[in-house]
């Protein structure tokens, strides 16, 4: 029973995370796509940061952030809402790592829609919320379900820095992954196996899902 | 009426054109490379020129010295681009209902009944043939009730039949709706059926212009 409370747990924080992450990632993924600004280059580098930052390293600075003291935390905790070691601390750590995944696939969609299109509903009078919302994301739809089935599965393997913000509290935090690791360490393979098997057929539907959302429409049976 | 007084320069690209259009139909015509193509985009909004004014009947839509630069949306402009460039994840309806503006004076029905493109309304575009396109291309753009057309070789994808075919189209949008249009081409019989007006275009400058049909042309 224990198991499958894990896995109804993870998924939960998991499927959380990926909506909290898709108005963020797609805003950033338009603007490193369409956009010409200064530090353009250094935005993309920060949102990519956790792609290459040991995940721990990643989970200590968002400890910080989100500590009842942290810069974060304590505006948080003055609106009564606590972070760390709860499922919220779950979710915020699989948004900061799943998001680069999404951003980055994302945005390779959105360079990919041909430009005429979107100039030919400006001359139309459309405003660009307009176009984004009408031409650009559903042209790029393959690559945006692609980037959320990937910052999904992400969050699903979460490790480092949910152990870090969130500790791995049986009923309250723990989630395959870290729930894989605490009872690999003390012993308990044989429960730890049943875990993985869950993690790799929850994987699998996911990208399974994916790529026949992604198919051309023509191809779908 | 539309005047320009532009100066762009693209690379070693620099188009210097300073012209009226106040003719149902003026043709801008040239070899492929004069800035054809160019000038429109500019008109449309979808360029910016280097310096210059662009202004359509007493509105400017671009003024380098005043800092005006009005983005396309707000220009109301129909344009056609060569490739047509039609939604292709959106219905041939949607396509063309997608710019209507509030307080359109046109209505679909007279805008599907002229271009003849009521049976087509419920189809993909991946179904549609070239000449079915340039109508329904057409009448999306005529559907965001444009002050002003532009036609980039609407006939060149199409060929000889279906132009023969399309043409009356054109020639009803001119006479019967009265938007005024610019029309781009390289070819002398379709200025000689369509324009009442020529500029004729070479390496981005205007080298003639006049009434169709004059000796410009030879």
């Amino acid at each position: 029973m224990e198991a499958w409370r894990i896995t109804w747990f993870t998924v939960a924080t998991a499927l959380v995370a990926t909506a909290l992450m898709l108005p963020p990632g797609l805003a950033l993924a338009w603007l490193l796509a369409r956009g010409r600004f200064r530090g353009q280059v250094l935005l993309d580098t920060i949102v990519s940061l956790p792609l290459v930052m040991p995940p721990v390293a990643t989970g200590l600075v968002l400890l910080g952030l989100f500590a009842p003291f942290g810069p974060v935390g304590r505006v948080l905790s003055r609106m009564g809402v606590d972070v760390v070691f709860t499922w919220k601390a779950v979710v915020v750590a699989m948004v900061v790592m799943g998001l680069p995944l999404l951003v980055r696939t994302a945005r390779s969609g959105i360079e990919q829609v041909d430009r005429r299109f979107e100039a030919a509903a400006a001359t139309l009078g459309a405003g660009p919320v307009r176009v984004f919302f009408t031409i650009t994301l559903p042209l790029a739809r393959p690559a945006v379900v692609a980037g959320a089935v990937l910052g999904f599965a992400r969050a699903l393997g979460e490790f480092g820095a949910t152990v870090m913000i969130a500790g791995s509290i049986p009923g309250s935090t723990r989630t395959l992954a870290v729930g894989i690791y605490s009872l690999a360490e003390t012993g308990r393979d044989r429960e730890a196996f049943v875990l993985v098997g869950i993690s790799a057929g929850i994987a699998f539907a996911a990208l399974l899902g994916a790529n026949w959302l992604i198919r051309p429409s023509g191809e779908r049976a | 009426m539309i005047s320009l007084d532009v100066l762009l320069r693209q690379g070693s690209f620099t188009l210097e054109i300073r012209a009226r259009f106040d003719a149902r139909i003026t043709a801008l015509f040239g070899p492929s490379g004069a800035g054809k193509t160019t000038v429109l985009d500019t008109i449309a909004g979808l360029r910016r020129p280097s310096s210059g004014s662009i202004r359509l009947g007493s509105r400017v839509l671009y003024d380098s010295a005043a800092g005006i630069d009005l983005p396309p949306r707000h220009r109301h402009i129909g344009y056609v681009a060569q490739d047509v460039a039609l939604f292709p994840h959106m219905s041939v309806e949607r396509n063309v209902l997608y710019g209507r503006r509030a307080g359109q004076r046109l209505s679909l029905e007279t805008v599907t009944t002229m271009l003849e493109i009521a049976p087509l309304l419920g189809r993909r575009v991946p179904q549609l043939s070239g000449g079915e396109r340039q109508r329904v291309a057409l009448a999306r753009a005529l559907m965001s009730a444009p002050e002003l057309l532009l036609l980039d070789e609407p006939l060149t994808a199409v060929d000889v039949e279906r132009r023969r075919r399309i043409l009356p189209y054109l020639e009803r949008v001119r006479d019967e709706l009265r938007v005024p249009i610019i029309y781009v081409t390289h070819d002398v019989s379709e200025v000689r059926q369509l324009a009442e007006h020529v500029v004729v275009l070479e390496n981005g400058r205007v080298i003639g212009e006049g009434p169709a049909g004059t000796a410009l042309l030879s």
